[in-house]
């Protein structure tokens, strides 16, 4: 089962923060098919949040089919995953750009221009529509 | 639908002074919504009158679509927990919970009990020797107990350390998943009622300075920083809350329900209390333009 926690300095909305979790959970594959959600209860009462907005966060993931709520028992993850078919990739990615990172420091670059450069660079590409 | 609270005009003045004044809002039922603003701001005010401890000087309230009144039966639908959540400090947590029941036609011994159970209080300590986060939590449980339809808290965190806090919105919050109720808080510390709330309201020199959905909220204002312009330039959709310039550079905190497609703005995401001190530096002839949605 997977802990939520909120950033309350990030401007984004609580319930996003909720659905990113949980989709980045998915993409990594700490989440899998037939996992169970925390119920709204528990995640009210560990984080103090608002029970509507872990409602609204719920009905969002279950509106793309990414869970799916059993009346009584709880809301479960479907098989509908995310990670599938990207997650085998990611191993060879994460070498590849540590090895671009170690690169970078060795160019004398620290930690926020290493984040900016890779930031404008998926920005760049975006707009030039590479990817 | 109904509102949990609704005021037209309302208006409240001491003496010589409106501590409130032209108050018009509509907080629908079933939120938790938060009060904030600085100290004076009239926020205790608005409160007290939802409960019927004060009297309008103008307009009216009403509280889950009754006009307010002190009658038994509009008090047991709506429970009031004071500033500093004050209890009898000679009697026990036990003689507190005889009294709730003694008092309150719907109250529900079993919630009460598992709560002070919950809280490791002992039933024979005199309330005036309990902890500000233990005094709170008492406070809590006789307004929750009765099973009100409205809750209605101010300033109930204000006193109590970090942990008493975030103990005390657990327990606030546990409670409104369990049951239907309305919650009706205020505090003068946004980053308080972030987490808790899914309605603000914002008052400012007896003022609403603006009211809305909390999400609606973040997702219209944006902080757009670029190169020096003025603010005529803007589409009409922007409306500007707040802007700083220097020599080259335009910061703005706009209100839009339109994407921001201008290339030269860098587009950021604000949190609710940004918003929040953006509203509150606005001079008072903006009130109107500044009220948020329908």
């Amino acid at each position: 089962m997977i802990e939520f926690h909120l950033d309350s300095r990030s401007g984004v909305s609580p319930y996003l923060q909720l659905v990113h979790q949980v989709r980045h959970a998915l993409r990594l594959g700490l989440l899998r098919e037939g996992d169970q959600l925390p119920t709204v209860k528990d995640v009210v009462a560990r984080l103090a949040i608002n029970p509507n907005t872990v409602l609204k966060a719920y009905r969002e993931l279950e509106h793309t089919g990414l869970v799916a709520a059993r009346p009584g028992v709880g809301t479960f993850v479907t098989g509908s995953s995310l990670a599938d078919p990207a997650l085998a990739a990611h191993g060879p990615l994460r070498r590849e750009l540590r090895g671009w990172i170690v690169k970078a420091r060795r160019a004398g670059l620290d930690e926020e221009s290493i984040e900016a450069l890779f930031r404008d660079a998926v920005r760049s590409a975006r707009i030039e529509g590479v990817a | 639908m109904t509102a949990a609270l609704a005021t037209r005009g309302l208006g409240k003045r001491y003496t010589s002074r409106w501590a409130l004044s032209n108050c018009t809002l509509e907080v629908p039922v079933g939120h938790v919504a938060g009060l904030v603003g600085p100290n004076g701001a009239g926020k205790s005010t608005l409160l007290q009158l939802a409960v019927g401890l004060i009297e309008p000087s103008a307009g009216s309230v009403a509280v889950l679509g009754e006009e307010v009144a002190a009658t038994p039966a509009q008090l047991a639908r709506v429970g009031f927990v004071a500033q500093d959540t004050p209890v009898y400090p000679s009697l026990s947590v036990a003689d507190h919970l005889r009294l709730g029941a003694a008092l309150n036609p719907g109250w529900d011994q079993a919630l009460a009990d598992a709560r002070i159970a919950r809280l490791g209080l002992d039933r024979a300590q005199r309330a005036g020797t309990l902890s500000g986060g233990q005094r709170a939590q008492l406070a809590l449980t006789l307004a929750i107990a009765k099973l009100p339809e409205l809750l209605v808290l101010d300033e109930p965190v204000a006193s109590l350390d970090p942990l008493a806090r975030r103990e005390f919105l657990q327990g606030l919050m546990e409670f409104a998943a369990e049951h239907t109720v309305s919650v009706l808080l205020s505090s003068h510390l946004v980053a308080d009622l972030e987490r808790v709330c899914d309605y603000l309201i914002l008052l400012a020199e007896g003022h609403v300075q603006l009211s809305g959905e909390v999400d609606e909220l973040l997702t219209s204002h944006r902080r757009l920083s670029g190169p020096r312009r003025d603010k005529s330039r803007l589409p009409s959709s922007q409306q500007v809350i707040e802007e700083t310039h220097t020599d080259r550079q335009s910061t703005l905190l706009i209100r839009t329900e339109e994407p921001i497609i201008d290339p030269s703005w860098t587009v950021e995401e604000v949190s609710l209390e940004d918003i929040v001190l953006a509203y509150m530096g606005r001079p008072a002839d903006d009130i109107e333009l500044a009220r948020v949605g329908r």
